[in-house]
């Protein structure tokens, strides 16, 4: 049976600092944050851990799946100096290449992750607004959850999905790269124009995804430059001997909770699916990168895609045959693996998703965010007669991803929420229950003057009078709610806990 | 468990067609144009007023 397919989303926020010419965006980047934080330990709120910060011991993001770091590759920096907190949902808030960027806490499913990405969006208002405090007046710090600037360069929206290490490479690469191409109908965010060499607003005027013009490999281990369909970073923050983790880096951030749900939820299920071995097709394409483009301009979906073996398929085709795969795969296997009735709603979901794009894309302007912002661009260039390169119009892509509620487009166009606002609130401080971001949230919640740092896989305590005591949390699916909550209940100091935790008979 | 229902869609019978072609808005009444023209007032009045100097200025160092 799959692995438990725990999963998260870390966003690189693109950040622009107004009213004044001497910005700097590592700065700016390191402003928001520490704004947020101060704000926080100041009311109370949410809070992040004073002085907690992130543990750097287990990083390893040069490790390639592949066993071997190709000559001439570049191993991604760890850059251990700049504003690096974690906070008591779980989650990790820090500047990573010059940008803002939330990582959600480990989740049991593709909702919760949606609730967390919507509680990610939250901290970054709040961060705006705290930061608006300390700045000089007419100054401010703006936020947009997109990944391109327009002008080539971009920045990411990452996956991670728990896998077990007994699966095949190669056949993860081959399904997921069939599912992480054709997904792209529905978890594009739309762009105007392209930024892929030698093309222009006149020959690709919009396109469905954000991200799909910055990749050139099939499989590698970049992530910034030269970046692959399938990366290759062996870097599992749990038990190596039983897992991986697959990093996935095709994705676009979404504003749509829909797209979200369905780009992780969809996701999972596939790869529990290649997990299980029950995939009886191959869907290999003959070129990959050209074929990411190509369904990413296309607005049709009506282009077929050529395969290694000779044939065809349109997008919609493969979708719906991995669609297909996935109800019979509910019914020999069960979801368990992907959040139980949360997977039933993914399948629901993807094929409600999937029929009114076959039927006709413009039904679905309040469920996908490429659609959302089409028909937004179409109706703004009809009515002012509007060239494709019109300024306007890219200016409005932009603004569909600006998090400040009085200027985003995208909150004003009816998006379809499936987190209700009160449960998306409730996450900016508390940790889902059902993974061991429960017990890192709820020991930083509880105890955070005896924590000196934390990680996805371990926490540093303090406890004055004994040398510093590292807690390994090398298996993602203990330390919830379940496990650890008469635990955590039974101490009232980290010492406590740290002595309960030595002996085995009185946990 | 009772055998789900199978969805699989007949693989749809479409032209080929260009990059540019765009997907038609069918089944969009009137009632649904004028959402989008109220939609768009509401846009028009929160767009940044001077395009070109704020996409110009929109300038983000790459990332991962």
């Amino acid at each position: 049976m799959a692995v438990p397919k725990i999963c998260g989303i870390e966003t690189e926020f693109g950040i622009a600092h107004t009213g004044t010419e001497d910005s700097n965006p590592i700065t700016a980047s390191s402003l928001l944050i520490n704004s947020y934080l101060s704000e926080v330990e100041r009311t109370g709120e949410g809070g992040p851990a004073s002085g907690v910060s992130w543990d750097f011991e287990d990083e390893m993001p040069g490790n390639d799946i592949r066993g071997i770091a190709p000559l001439g590759s570049l191993a991604p920096e760890i850059e251990t100096h700049l504003v690096n907190a974690v906070l008591t949902n779980g989650a990790r808030y820090y500047v990573d290449h010059a940008h803002p960027e939330l990582s959600t806490p480990e989740c049991s499913n593709a909702l919760d992750v949606t609730r967390y990405d919507k509680a990610g969006e939250l901290i970054l208002m709040r961060s705006m607004e705290s930061a608006a405090r300390v700045l000089p007046r007419g100054q401010e710090l703006v936020v947009y959850k997109n990944n391109s600037d327009g002008k080539g360069n971009s920045y990411g929206c990452h996956e991670n999905y728990l896998m077990a290490r007994t699966t095949p490479f190669s056949q993860i690469v081959v399904h997921a790269t069939a599912h992480l191409v054709t997904r792209q109908i529905f978890t594009g965010s739309g762009k105007v124009g392209s930024e892929a060499p030698g093309l222009t607003t006149a020959e690709v005027p919009f396109q469905i995804t954000q991200r799909a013009d910055f990749f050139e490999e099939e499989v590698g281990l970049e992530t910034t430059l030269k970046r692959p369909i399938i990366n290759t970073r062996d870097e599992p923050h749990a038990d190596a001997r039983l897992y991986r983790r697959l990093h996935v880096i095709t994705g676009d951030a979404n504003m749509s909770e829909v797209a979200t749900f369905l780009k992780v939820g969809t996701t999972a299920i596939v790869l529990a699916m290649v997990e299980d071995n029950v995939l009886p097709r191959e869907f290999r394409f003959r070129t990959p990168v050209p074929a990411m483009r190509q369904v990413s301009y296309d607005l049709s979906l009506a282009k077929t895609l050529e395969l290694a073996d000779g044939t065809t398929a349109t997008p919609l085709e493969i979708q719906w045959d991995l669609l297909d795969q996935a109800r019979k795969y509910a019914d020999s296997h069960g979801l368990d693996a992907v959040g139980g009735p949360v997977g039933d709603m993914v399948i629901d979901r993807w094929e409600q998703v999937l029929a009114g794009l076959e039927a006709d894309p413009m039904t679905l302007a309040r469920q996908l965010d490429w659609v959302a912002k089409y028909q937004l661009i179409r109706g703004l260039s009809q009515r002012h007669d509007l060239r494709p390169d019109d300024a306007r119009l890219a200016a409005l892509d932009l603004q569909y991803h600006d998090l400040r509620p009085e200027r985003s487009v995208a909150a004003r166009v009816g998006l379809e929420a499936l987190v209700p606002a009160g449960d998306a609130r409730a996450a900016i401080s508390e940790p889902p229950p059902d993974t061991r971001a429960y017990f890192r949230g709820q020991c930083l919640k509880r105890w955070a003057s005896s924590i000196v740092a934390a990680n996805w896989d371990s926490i540093v305590f303090d406890v004055g009078d004994e040398p510093l005591r590292r807690v390994p949390m090398m298996e993602p699916a203990r330390g919830t709610a379940e496990h650890v909550h008469d635990l955590l209940a039974d101490c009232d100091t980290a010492a406590d806990l740290l002595r309960r935790l030595a002996d085995p008979s009185s946990r | 468990m009772a055998e789900r229902e199978q969805i699989k869609k007949p693989a749809p019978q479409r032209e080929q067609s260009d990059v540019e072609d765009a997907p038609a808005v069918s089944g969009q009444g009137e009632e649904l144009k004028a959402e989008l023209d109220e939609l768009l007032d509401e846009i028009d009045e929160v767009l940044e007023s001077n395009a070109e100097d704020f996409v110009k200025s929109y300038i983000q160092k790459g990332g991962q």
